[in-house]
């Protein structure tokens, strides 16, 4: 049991005061940290795995023809000839206001419609998406397709420009994750610390229970119950603040809906993790208080 | 000096046999004790301070084991005896301290009542003995005293109740009367008389000479620096194991 059921009159054997000082406020900082990192790799794992099926098995083809005519006539050969392909999921033409949309953003001109803009010569670009993951095969076959229907072009795999960016932010999730360890760690060594100074500041009331006959099991419950609930109380708060300012961030990143950071999010199975991890903590907090008071009651004759 | 020669068991309660202690690397605090504590017998335990009494009464209540030596305590050894049998046979003994040791934050009926909460008896069963208890030793209309604000007097008879408010087989007191005036000194020892004449046996650690001359048949150990004093083999052969 995680706080174990000791009488009531028993209970009474240990001063009715916090044992802990400190400990719950630090429990709660901590909690609050684990649960922040534990949120925000979630969040990148995520977004990276989203990132990386994205970009898997898309290619971008740049037709940089000069006559302009013809770039759009081999734009939209190619495009057709490449979405009859088995291989080829689907295969869309960029518009050209689209990508002078894009790049109004950097010229200043919302609307696209600055004239040193319209009068640059874009390349025309067909977005293609293979069927499965494997770019081997597929590639051949586009860059034979290519060859044909626009010479010259040239053929832009994303995960060559944006693999580095998923591996970016897979790493930040594994840091994410170490810290989430770390933490963990550290609130355990508090907890550790807390039952020995428990028992050293019960020190005679514990010899006094040795002395007329109690087991190592009774003296335990003892602790490990008021040290549980101390940590409890602690946990609880750290969870609170966190769940707050989760709430807060995702209020905020609800409004964020194109690029990257449209893919971060916790998921069912970050939220339930989330959940878990206070409860987790709780376990963990007795374990290693009941661990270490039976460690040193050992010592005791 | 009889020391020397090996302890005769004959049902003994309690049995040291060339039991030595000594606390870390220094020179032996009790050397060669040997005796046998009868069932049912009253014993004082005297010697100038420093002697090692309370060595001597801390391994008969369980709170050291020996350097060396043979200790039997209700017929089990308790040298290798494993550390989580140690509790059953600690709740069979009572222990006095010099220092009462007290649970602060308790009340005078809560200390009183540990044994028997240890002992798992229930809250129901356990507030007639410690009532009675409490009007015994005078305080019962202290019972909700802490600690700290009885005198030293009635701090020692709290400390004595809840030595023997479970019946030990074994009652172990250390100075008992150190603190208590004559006319109170009397009472209690008559409380372990009392007790003695029920079948407990009774080791007490004394100075006080007046007290050991009250008992009948008691029976007196000398430590004389960490060695039992023991001239007229009382110990060692009671009367009543004599061949």
């Amino acid at each position: 049991m995680i706080i174990p059921r000791v009488p009531v009159q028993h209970r009474r054997l240990l001063p009715d005061r916090r044992l802990s000082g400190p400990t719950p406020w630090v429990i709660a900082i901590l909690m609050m940290l684990t649960l922040l990192a534990a949120a925000a790799g979630f969040g990148l794992a995520r977004s990276a795995n989203a990132i990386g099926a994205a970009i898997a098995g898309r290619v971008t083809v740049q037709i940089v023809t000069a006559n302009p005519v013809t770039r759009a006539e081999q734009a939209v050969a190619l495009r057709r000839a490449a979405a009859a392909q088995p291989f080829v999921l689907s295969a869309r033409a960029v518009e050209r206001e689209e990508l002078q949309a894009t790049l109004g953003q950097w010229f200043g001109a919302a609307e696209g419609d600055d004239p040193v803009l319209k009068s640059l010569p874009l390349p025309a670009l067909v977005d293609i998406d293979f069927v499965g993951e494997d770019r081997t095969g597929p590639m051949r076959q586009l860059q034979a397709l290519v060859a044909r229907e626009a010479p010259g072009a040239r053929i832009i795999p994303h995960a060559e420009w944006l693999g580095p960016v998923a591996r970016l932010i897979r790493s930040l999730a594994w840091i994410a994750g170490g810290m989430v360890l770390l933490m963990t760690l550290a609130s355990a060594a508090v907890v550790i610390m807390t039952a020995r100074a428990a028992l050293a500041t019960h020190f005679p009331t514990i010899e006094m229970l040795h002395m007329i006959g109690a087991t190592d099991r009774q003296i335990t419950r003892l602790f490990q119950r008021r040290i549980a609930i101390d940590t409890a109380y602690g946990i609880a708060l750290g969870t609170v603040v966190a769940a707050a300012i989760l709430l807060l961030i995702g209020l905020q990143w609800s409004g964020v809906t194109a690029g990257l950071a449209a893919t971060a999010s916790l998921g069912p199975a970050g939220w339930a993790l989330l959940l878990a991890l206070p409860l987790l903590a709780i376990a963990l907090a007795a374990l290693t208080a009941r661990q270490t008071l039976l460690a040193a009651l050992k010592k005791i004759l | 000096m009889t020391d020397a020669a090996p302890a005769r068991p004959g049902g003994a309660m309690v049995e040291f046999d060339g039991v030595g202690l000594r606390y870390g690397p220094d020179a032996e605090v009790l050397s060669d004790i040997s005796f046998n504590l009868q069932p049912g017998s009253f014993y004082f335990l005297t010697g100038a301070s420093g002697a090692g009494k309370t060595s001597l009464l801390k391994m008969l209540y369980l709170a050291q084991r020996p350097s060396r030596g043979i200790v039997r305590l209700f017929g089990e050894d308790l040298v290798a005896m494993p550390r989580h049998r140690l509790p059953g046979f600690r709740r069979r003994i009572g222990v006095v301290f010099q220092d009462f040791r007290l649970i602060p934050h308790l009340s005078a009926r809560d200390n009183i009542a540990l044994p028997l909460r240890i002992a798992g008896v229930s809250e129901e069963d356990l507030s007639g003995p410690v009532g009675e208890m409490l009007s015994w030793i005078g305080l019962g209309d202290r019972s909700d005293a802490r600690p700290a604000t009885l005198s030293g007097g009635e701090q020692q008879r709290v400390a004595i109740a809840r030595a023997v408010i479970a019946r030990p087989q074994l009652l172990v007191a250390d100075e008992p009367t150190g603190n208590v005036d004559p006319e109170m000194a009397m009472r209690l020892l008559g409380l372990f008389e009392a007790l003695n004449r029920l079948g407990t046996t009774v080791v007490v650690a004394t100075h006080d000479i007046h007290l050991i001359s009250r008992i009948e048949n008691a029976q007196m150990m000398r430590l004389e620096r960490g060695r039992l004093s023991d001239p007229t083999g009382a110990l060692r052969y009671p009367p009543a194991n004599r061949a």
